[in-house]
């Protein structure tokens, strides 16, 4: 037995310094890849529409692009090595739970260029980018919409998990409803996933019994089933993060898009142009288009509406505005605009 | 000696059958399974940190195969091994941020406590069987669901939570196991791993002491199976527990005390997973598989401890060799699932004509008494 193991373990030895001596051919291009969160690739949500941009940028651009699906959170780190393992020029951590893995990977390789998205650091390393979004500034639109367009008087709101980073759609989208009617009542639940859409079909359900006849779900495929039930029921609902119109044209009336597509390529362009701008943390919001309402927003919602939050849009450009982020300020927001 | 030979043969055919199916999958998708299959290899060979990372991703799917394993052993179809791998977690991220004694101390004290708390999670469902009669596969599934959620509440909770985050804080450094862990990091120890690449290479990723244990476990779980009366009536239980308690044995004693230790293995996988490498707990969206991989691993394994250390090898090194196949070619890391799929379901083909054979030859004996 242990013969057959040294054996064994001999002829794998010679085997691996033999392939490993072959040189792996240089590609000149550049070449960009990405790493997915446990989401997958096929998320309806972020991760996808970072694999959009970064295809965008592989037929503009001409750019190699290629990406690594995470299934546990144990992956990250794997998967990042296998990528800078694969000669590519700039890494993406695509989500905030990669936050850590990515700047200990920084740290370790000065050398390898990196962006994350939806992450900024206190003190960002110069081969990092953080990228965040000010979520907060669409959703107060959408809340506006949803408060201006419910019949009932009630309106819902879907969370995945209690985390800041949706709190901020939260607190956004019930500060412009609250904008829009001072006398609406806002429901809200978490669902405590991110990919379970039956829960999220029962919770939207359940909403609608209690009167709401509009909901946003800012969940992952939790939206899905929020989606789904609205459309069973003939009730209204919002998406988010792409414009979610397509998967049921005629009860999506909006959705608070956040353009990870966007940003990601943006990047890719700079790269392509020689600039990275490392060390930073870049902040899209609805002046550059990284965040902002869906095009399709304009076949439910009225146009005298669509004026008003067009109008809003200029006052949150321009500064007039601060939609509320966090429970403080959204408590802030209330007092000040005495709502 | 023939039959267990036998078994072996089985495996390496249903093993090899497996890669040619899903090369033929992968043929028929448009990928080249010569250069997917030659990938692999170099993703598990060529660089000594892809061994590294083999064993770190083999460590706890060996220790969750074990545990299911061991209650197969004893009659129990524990497919309880992921919630008991969360408890374990959560227990051991616990106890390891909360207490902060020395090292020596602070492991082993951290190490039981999850071992402990996933073995009770197990023994559980144990004692719901042999006192109320519910089916271990049912109470276990519930449990799984029990212990994510449960992990999810603990890990929120105010003084755990690290701030503005989903995860909890992490471990403190006295209860890691990760090897060499300060050193590596500290200015001497960058300096020595830049003169010696291959070993700089081989402790980049978080290797730690995880796979010792598992291989002591594995001993352990042998020789309790093998050479003991627990073990003894273990066993007995699991062929026939009518005739074990005619034999007088406590069969419902047995039952909690199966389910206990093989809640305690899977709750090890844990444990050794947080001092290891994750050092603290997040907030999950579903189960992670540790657990369900352990099931596939501990088939394949033919339910003994060698075979569940080999195979877990294998399933390890195919997980995290397959999703480089993505990146590298665009092929989907999926085919992994697909062939571990195959490979299992062509492991259980041959007891398949076992039991066919068997019927086959009852009838015969029937007919034949029909026509005397």
């Amino acid at each position: 037995m242990l013969k057959i193991l040294l054996l064994f373990s001999f002829t794998l030895t010679t085997l691996t310094f033999f392939l490993s001596t072959q040189s792996i051919t240089e590609a000149k291009d550049i070449k960009i890849g990405m790493v997915t969160d446990v989401g997958g690739i096929n998320d309806q949500s972020f991760n996808q529409s970072a694999w959009e941009g970064l295809k965008r940028a592989k037929s503009e651009l001409a750019i190699k692009v290629s990406y690594q699906e995470s299934k546990q959170d144990a992956d990250y780190a794997s998967n990042l090595e296998t990528l800078m393992d694969g000669k590519n020029d700039l890494i993406w951590g695509i989500g905030f739970k990669m936050s850590d893995k990515i700047l200990a990977a920084a740290k370790q390789n000065p050398k390898q260029k990196y962006a994350i998205i939806d992450v900024g650091y206190e003190k960002t390393p110069a081969n990092l980018i953080g990228v965040l979004f000010k979520s907060e500034e669409p959703c107060f639109l959408v809340g506006y919409i949803a408060g201006k367009m419910s019949k009932s008087g009630t309106i819902g709101f879907v969370g995945g998990i209690k985390v800041p980073l949706i709190q901020v759609f939260q607190y956004g989208y019930m500060a412009g409803a609250k904008f829009a009617n001072p006398k609406i009542k806002i429901i809200d639940q978490y669902a405590e996933s991110f990919t379970d859409a039956a829960k999220g079909k029962a919770i939207a359900n359940q909403m609608f019994k209690q009167g709401a006849d509009i909901i946003f779900a800012a969940a992952g495929s939790v939206g899905d089933g929020v989606i789904e039930a609205a459309k069973e029921q003939k009730k209204m609902a919002i998406g988010v993060d792409r414009d979610q119109n397509s998967l049921a044209p005629d009860t999506v009336i909006t959705s608070a898009m956040k353009r990870v597509d966007h940003a990601i390529f943006n990047v890719a362009k700079d790269l392509k142009a020689g600039v990275y701008k490392g060390g930073t943390t870049i902040t899209y919001s609805l002046k550059d288009g990284g965040v902002d309402i869906a095009p399709s927003t304009s076949k439910h919602v009225p146009a005298n509406i669509l004026k008003e939050v067009d109008n809003l849009k200029l006052d949150i450009i321009k500064g007039k505005l601060v939609p509320p982020a966090t429970e403080n300020d959204y408590n802030k927001f209330l007092k000040s605009h005495k709502l | 000696m023939s039959s267990k030979l036998k078994n072996i043969f089985f495996v390496l055919v249903s093993i090899l059958i497996g890669f040619v199916i899903a090369g033929v999958i992968l043929k028929l998708g448009g990928f080249d399974p010569f250069e997917a299959y030659k990938i692999m290899f170099l993703g598990i060979f060529s660089k000594l940190s892809y061994v590294s990372y083999t064993i770190i991703k083999s460590t706890p799917i060996i220790l969750t195969g074990l545990s299911v394993a061991f209650a197969f052993k004893t009659g129990l179809f524990n497919i309880g091994a992921e919630g008991q791998f969360i408890i374990g977690a959560t227990a051991t991220a616990y106890a390891g941020y909360f207490l902060n004694l020395p090292s020596y101390i602070q492991i082993p004290t951290i190490l039981l406590i999850g071992v402990v708390a996933a073995g009770l999670w197990g023994g559980v469902a144990g004692f719901l069987k042999s006192r109320f009669g519910i089916h271990e596969v049912i109470s276990t599934i519930m449990l799984n669901w029990i212990a994510l959620y449960l992990q999810n509440y603990i890990v929120m909770l105010p003084g755990f939570r690290k701030p503005e985050s989903e995860a909890s804080f992490d471990i403190n450094a006295s209860g890691s196991i990760t090897i060499l862990e300060n050193w590596k990091y500290s200015d001497a120890g960058v300096a020595f791993l830049d003169l010696h690449p291959l070993i700089g290479d081989f402790l980049r990723p978080p290797f730690n002491a995880g796979i010792f244990i598992a291989f002591l476990a594995a001993l352990i779980i042998y020789y309790i199976l093998n050479k003991t009366t627990m073990g003894y009536q273990l066993r007995a239980v699991g062929f026939n527990k009518h005739a074990a308690e005619y034999g007088g044995i406590n069969v419902r004693k047995n039952m909690i005390t199966a389910m206990f230790i093989s809640g305690g293995l899977a709750g090890l996988a844990g444990s050794l997973h947080v001092m290891g490498v994750s050092k603290n707990i997040a907030i999950l969206a579903a189960t992670e598989g540790y657990g369900f991989d352990g099931i596939a691993v501990a088939l394949i394994g033919g339910n003994s401890p060698l075979g569940c250390v080999l195979s877990g090898f294998l399933f390890g090194g195919l997980k995290y060799s397959g999703a480089k196949i993505q990146s590298a070619m665009e092929a989907p890391s999926e085919i992994i699932s697909i062939m571990i799929g195959i490979i299992v379901f062509f492991m259980a083909i041959p007891k398949l004509f076992k039991i066919l054979s068997e019927l086959k030859l009852k009838k015969l004996s029937k007919l034949s008494k029909l026509q005397k």
